[in-house]
């Protein structure tokens, strides 16, 4: 598009519609807006053409699967495959959340999400004091490998993906996975899925955290080591903006922070001798769909050029798929309002849509109860449809990247491609992502776009329908709601203590002993005992209990 | 004594890591000119109560969007009563079913602000209570 007389006729064309069209018809309707922005506040233009493309040349744009990806990582994009339709769920125990996801299976979902209770999460047994009121209640709870074998009972882990949420205690999930699949029979070389253990978002946006952030780097390299070796079609990793955004966070900060991540990620395997093209390949993201549908579609190609460029250009990968970056999306929660909750499904409607357009792998839409529960049965069936009527009504996905050669979203995409390597020049000027992290730069950041949205939302800048414009007196819709089973604590701990006394106490600690030595030598890859510790039953609160005696517990300096 | 400022502790409570809230309205009580204190993530409902009692708070502001707020604040409001400081107002917020707002006005949470109170409602509130509780 590097057509430098296009651009002239285009200008001379525009200027002379400004004199003879536009100027009588404003004089006659002004437009309804001063300016015109995007939701990250780009200055939007009233209509684009083939000036505001001058700065992207077709190679900038491409074809589907190959350098810089703008267009997917693909050549075929869906006609080959479509994405992956994958419904988050995750309440009460195993067998709780394994009922859900046979439903979900059996609604044409194509792949499994895990969401895991806050003790899961945090590290803590669900008899623990930290733990009391949350077992069970916002995903499922797992404590030992018994309660993995009761979550995936009866589904063929090798022909079925599978991503977990998990972060600080990624490494335990994964470890159970392994010695599940091994206990199982199947091939490891065949399990394909994700942990998401994106630890350095979690000190920036969604604050789940155990050990300080140096530890949780060298137990997130064993994780990216380990699966280099052992699990050829496993990502170790989920970088994600989907936090970020959800924080406050616009989208070019999403972007531009999920890469700042990316980055010490790669650093951190590099420098321990493992060469870029071993692990590249399998380093897999995750962004959100937010409401500024252009913006979004824009977001996914330009995130994808970017990293095709850092991964040339500053690591020096030489394997295209070490650039091609592949992500899973999920629609905005952030969006969905407790008024008229039906309105919801047309919001996550439209963002799945952005995802689609914008080249998602993998998907999740919410659910319209989103804003009152973690979702019921039927929300997530109204959701799935959603994804489905997108796959097999539209049409959308009989060709790849749709969008590319709009001016507008090409425009776009080079900008936020620039804003991008902007904020990570501002990183590296910072010392780098750890320091900025150590420092509160990007919580700053993430807090004062919050603020700045909170209060135009209170000024009405910021629309939200049902909320501050078409606003309906109280009688919220009743929708049926997910209800918590009050026996689970109880169902939860009975096992945990069941599989204590089960167990060979001796071997539990020898195990122990030794996860604490191999944590003093930061050259040890603690996947292999952590396997074993799971295998021997041993509990993921007292893993890390134990490790939290070597590499000490994380404090944030909060600030608002 | 006459005229100082309202005085809130905003606290996050329990596991849950749902800081966004939280933090826009500590701020928005800032900026409308009374004393905000933060705790940070992770408290437990005793750190939380000791704390209010300690910063002699006018309005403490809890923030759980987990779901475990019908097991955490009954037992801040326990705190609060053993510490004789069930004059301090306690406000929550967060993702809260309806049938438990009416659940926990009942024990004494003196207003329950959901998602998408705008920020000069949350003010006009917050010193409405204050307002009623003063004279001390």
């Amino acid at each position: 598009m590097d057509d430098r007389d296009e651009a002239a006729r285009a200008a001379a064309m525009r200027r002379d519609w400004e004199d003879r069209e536009l100027r009588h018809f404003l004089e006659r309707q002004p437009e309804a807006r001063a300016e015109y922005r995007t939701a990250s506040g780009l200055p939007v233009n009233r209509v684009y053409t083939p000036e505001d493309v001058r700065d992207t040349p077709f190679e900038e744009i491409g074809l589907p699967g190959r350098y810089p990806f703008t267009r997917g990582p693909y050549p075929t994009m869906y006609r080959g495959r479509l994405w992956t339709m994958r419904q988050i769920a995750g309440f009460g125990t195993g067998e709780d959340t394994n009922r859900r996801f046979r439903y979900l299976i059996g609604q044409g979902q194509t792949g499994l999400s895990v969401d895991f209770d806050m003790p899961t999460l945090m590290g803590y047994d669900s008899d623990d004091p930290h733990a009391l009121g949350e077992v069970g209640r916002e995903g499922v709870a797992v404590d030992t490998l018994e309660d993995l074998e009761a979550l995936f009972d009866g589904i063929d882990l090798e022909r079925i993906s599978v991503s977990m949420t998990i972060n600080p205690t990624a490494w335990i999930l994964l470890a159970m996975y392994v010695a599940l699949a091994e206990a199982r029979g199947y091939d490891l070389n065949r399990l394909s899925g994700t942990v998401q253990a994106d630890i350095l978002k979690e000190y920036i946006a969604q604050k789940e955290w155990i050990f300080p952030i140096r530890p949780s780097l060298r137990i997130m390299r064993d994780m990216i080591v380990f699966c280099a070796e052992r699990l050829a079609r496993y990502n170790p990793i989920n970088i994600s903006g989907y936090h970020i955004s959800e924080a406050g966070a616009n989208s070019i900060q999403e972007v531009a922070f999920t890469m700042a991540n990316a980055i010490a990620y790669v650093e951190e395997v590099t420098r321990s001798g493992v060469p870029v093209d071993r692990f590249a390949p399998r380093l897999a993201f995750y962004f959100v769909a937010q409401a500024d549908f252009f913006e979004e579609v824009a977001k996914f190609r330009a995130a994808r050029r970017v990293w095709a460029k850092l991964m040339r250009e500053r690591f020096g990968a030489r394997v295209p798929e070490s650039m091609r970056l592949r992500f899973h999306c999920q629609t905005a929660a952030i969006t969905l309002t407790k008024a008229q909750p039906m309105n919801n499904i047309v919001r996550t409607a439209l963002q799945a849509l952005s995802a689609v357009l914008g080249g998602a792998q993998s998907l999740h839409t919410n659910g319209l109860d989103e804003a009152f529960a973690i979702p019921s049965e039927e929300a997530m069936k109204v959701a799935l449809r959603t994804q489905q009527i997108i796959a097999e009504e539209t049409r959308v996905p009989n060709v790849a990247d749709p969008l590319g050669g709009s001016y507008y979203v090409e425009a776009l995409t080079t900008r936020i491609e620039a804003e991008v390597f902007r904020i990570l020049r501002t990183v590296d000027e910072l010392g780098g992502t750890i320091k900025a992290i150590e420092d509160g730069w990007f919580q700053r950041e993430i807090a004062d776009t919050a603020y700045d949205v909170a209060r135009r939302k209170a000024s009405g800048e910021h629309v939200v329908i049902g909320v501050n414009k078409h606003v309906e007196p109280a009688a919220d819709q009743p929708i049926a709601l997910h209800r918590i089973d009050p026996s689970v604590e109880a169902r939860q701990i009975a096992r945990l203590q069941a599989v204590r006394q089960g167990r060979d106490q001796a071997t539990v600690t020898a195990l122990l002993d030794r996860l604490e030595r191999e944590a003093q030598d930061p050259a040890v890859n603690l996947m292999p005992v952590t396997i074993d510790l799971v295998r021997a039953r041993a509990s993921m609160g007292e893993i890390v209990a134990r490790l939290r005696r070597v590499f000490g517990a994380y404090a944030e300096r909060p600030v608002f | 004594m006459a005229h100082r400022p309202i005085r809130v502790l905003v606290a996050k409570v329990g596991l849950d890591g749902h800081d966004r809230g939280a933090k826009i309205v500590a701020r928005c009580l800032r900026d409308a000119g009374m004393d905000v204190i933060y705790t940070g993530l992770h408290r437990t409902p005793e750190e939380v109560a000791a704390a209010a009692v300690q910063e002699d708070v006018d309005v403490l502001g809890v923030s759980v969007l987990s779901g475990a707020h019908m097991t955490l604040i009954p037992r801040i409001v326990e705190q609060l009563r053993q510490a004789q400081a069930g004059d301090i107002l306690l406000v929550a917020g967060g993702v809260i079913p309806d049938e438990d707002v009416a659940a926990l006005r009942a024990m004494g949470v003196a207003d329950v602000l959901l998602q998408d109170t705008p920020p000069d409602v949350i003010v006009t509130r917050i010193r409405a209570l204050a307002a009623a509780r003063q004279p001390r």
